[in-house]
């Protein structure tokens, strides 16, 4: 047996092992990081330094790595927000937006309703955080269908509406009488709040991206509806000829995906906050728009890219606390990070 | 009776302010999509010209330097797109998406230092004879210099687009790639172009916004303007001199939400907040169809809508 192998059988391995998406990936995340180094040394801190800290503050203990499942909770259901949709053509920009309407509705059924014990009060504010988000992301599709109007303009716009939308109640009917003066509503009581895990911050809305991942995982590879779903976005006249219902798959894919960020909004507001304030959301249904493109929209994909956006957040979180780099930092490292992923993916066919 | 009147009188005299800085994203916005390309970073590209247009004139003490800073730096940020979708086949529009959030942390980190402080900036300029116009001459011709150059740009496009090589090539490259290329243009360079040219008006936007009506610079100051500059655009139908009214309406819309709150109307001034964009939205919505039609041939397959 000959065991060695010739210079062009090399170059055939590391060229074949170079097409594989997961491969380019890393060695996108990996050039990412170097450019943000460059980045920190330029303005004269230490990239060893910083990034060591970041490791030892998300990686390094107990603390640090539920802190990073604590952030994945939301970014996995923003993920999905995005990705549902991406599946039949669309782009859901609008997460940011459907967040605070799902936080808002979870909200106003766990002040206002009374329901009592916790093992329906739950499910009753998961549900109205569903619609809520669903909702918002529904009159987007209404635009888009019957007045024309680009999905990406509309849930744009609308999230700016949401988040004053929240400010109108948290700022107003809503805020706490006895909180001295603060936009926070009052505190959720015990049968609105989903219980801790191991007193960590974790808590049990890790069910939901859980759930999320894996039903969107088999419905999506395993249906025909799965199938269905990407002839729609592949080609939605050809699948319209095949007799698929086009306009069914595009309602339905847009408000689940919306659906699944109100989800997030009301895990938000019932494991973490246990209240409603101004800027519930901050960014979260941005990270999950932009983990989703980072993972192609796969769905075990985006369980990766949502960790590493969740390891970058807390991480950037350590180092605001520590006096190193203000957070801000970080939304630059994730934007370097999307550009490369994006930017290293092997082109389908060259333009032009 | 006499609040309406107060109200009514108030938007007027300030509907220009609020607008001029959309109408220079507008601007820009358009030349990026006449040329088949769309930028959804020109949010970023304002906040950057907002930002460093800010930290440029406040260190030197030159608004002129400041609003060229405020060019280049709009510029840079639009580049990385032009690279990625031309050169890359990336989707523009989440490379442009991603591209805003970039550009909010960049001047998140780069502005910190700055947030709370005022400068002169750019000061209102009356116009002699014209700013006595009763009315009309106090909204039109009171502005700041930025102000006036965004006057005459609306008409100085449309006749650049309509009756100029370079306008034609622009286009062409909007309608169709290969009949451009055919007819000996080079497609990749207009587009890289117009791009950059979108981006360097989106900064100069944002220099406007922080330098000319605020005098300030605060994190994410531009909350969404790039955005409703995306949908104007939709509005204007791709024609520089709709862009004006359209950006009218949106200082309209801010003008009469901040005269509502003067006069202190009996409505959570967050409902007021939202009507700038509750009417862009409208009126996107009311024109689409129309404007479905005028749509360059080569955004059809990013920007459609109906499937």
């Amino acid at each position: 047996m000959q065991r060695s192998i010739s210079l062009q059988q090399a170059q055939g391995i590391a060229g074949s092992l170079f097409d594989r998406p997961i491969v380019r990936s890393i060695l996108a995340i990996v050039f990412a990081f170097l450019v943000f180094a460059i980045f920190i040394a330029m303005i004269g801190r230490d990239p060893l330094e910083i990034y060591s800290k970041m490791i030892e503050g998300t990686l390094g203990s107990k603390l640090g790595i539920s802190e990073v499942g604590v952030r994945m909770i939301p970014f996995v259901l923003t993920a999905l927000a995005a990705s549902i949709p991406a599946r039949v053509g669309l782009i859901n920009v609008g997460g940011e937006g459907q967040v605070y309407i799902g936080a808002w509705a979870a909200t106003g059924v766990a002040l206002y309703v009374d329901i009592g014990t916790i093992w329906l009060m739950l499910p009753v504010m998961a549900i109205a955080g569903f619609i809520g988000g669903a909702i918002w992301g529904g009159v987007a599709i209404f635009l888009r269908q019957w007045r024309n109007v680009n999905e990406v303009i509309s849930t744009l716009l609308s999230n700016y509406v949401a988040i004053l939308f929240v400010n109108v109640f948290v700022f107003g009917a809503w805020k706490n009488p006895t909180g001295f003066g603060y936009p926070y509503t009052s505190n959720l009581e015990f049968e609105s709040i989903l219980p801790a895990i191991a007193d960590t911050r974790l808590h049990m809305g890790l069910v939901l991206p859980v759930i999320g991942i894996i039903a969107t995982y088999l419905f999506l590879s395993r249906t025909r509806w799965g199938a269905n779903m990407r002839a729609v976005g592949g080609n939605p006249d050809a699948a319209r000829r095949r007799g698929i219902p086009v306009l069914r798959y595009i309602i339905i894919a847009m408000l689940v995906g919306a659906g699944l960020a109100g989800l997030a909004g009301m895990s938000e507001v019932s494991g973490i906050q246990h209240h409603l304030r101004p800027g519930i959301s901050n960014n979260l249904g941005f990270m999950g728009f932009l983990a989703s493109w980072m993972a192609n929209h796969n769905p075990i994909a985006i369980i990766g890219t949502c960790f590493l956006i969740a390891a970058i957040v807390v991480g950037g979180d350590v180092l605001q606390f520590s006096g190193n780099l203000p957070s801000a930092a970080m939304l630059i490292l994730i934007g370097l990070v999307l550009f490369s992923v994006l930017g290293f993916r092997r082109l389908e066919r060259r333009a032009e | 009776m006499s609040d309406i009147w107060l109200v009514l009188n108030g938007t007027l005299t300030g509907v220009v302010g609020p607008g001029i800085s959309v109408l220079y994203a507008t601007y820009g916005e358009l030349i990026t999509e006449r040329a088949g390309r769309i930028n959804l970073g020109t949010e970023g590209s304002m906040l950057m010209g907002a930002c460093f247009g800010f930290i440029i004139t406040a260190e030197t003490s030159s608004a002129t330097l400041g609003v060229m800073a405020s060019m280049i730096v709009g510029s840079g940020l639009s580049l990385v797109l032009a690279y990625l979708v031309i050169y890359r086949d990336t989707n523009q529009l989440a490379t442009g998406f991603a591209l805003t959030l970039f550009g909010a942390g960049i001047t998140a980190y780069a502005g910190r230092g700055y947030v709370d402080s005022t400068i002169g900036g750019l000061n209102p300029i009356s116009i002699p004879l014209l700013s006595e116009i009763p009315k009309l001459g106090q909204a039109l011709f009171e502005q700041d210099i930025l102000a006036y150059i965004a006057y005459a740009l609306g008409p100085l496009l449309f006749l650049g687009l309509h009756y100029t090589r370079t306008g034609l090539s622009l286009k062409a490259v909007g309608e169709s790639i290969d009949v451009a290329f055919a007819a000996g243009r080079n497609p990749r360079v207009i587009q890289i172009a117009a791009i950059a040219a979108g981006g360097a008006l989106a900064g100069l936007g944002g220099a406007q916004l922080s330098l000319g009506l605020t005098h300030t610079w605060s994190e994410g100051m531009t909350v969404g303007r790039g955005f409703v500059a995306v949908g104007l655009v939709i509005f204007a139908m791709w024609s520089p001199l709709r862009a004006m009214v359209g950006a009218l309406l949106f200082g309209g819309a801010i003008g009469l939400q901040l005269q509502l709150q003067t006069v202190g109307a009996p409505v959570s001034p967050f409902i007021l907040d939202m009507l700038p964009y509750l009417i862009i939205l409208f009126v996107v919505a009311l024109w689409s169809r129309a404007s479905a039609r005028a749509m360059p041939e080569g955004l059809k397959g990013v920007l459609k809508a109906t499937t």
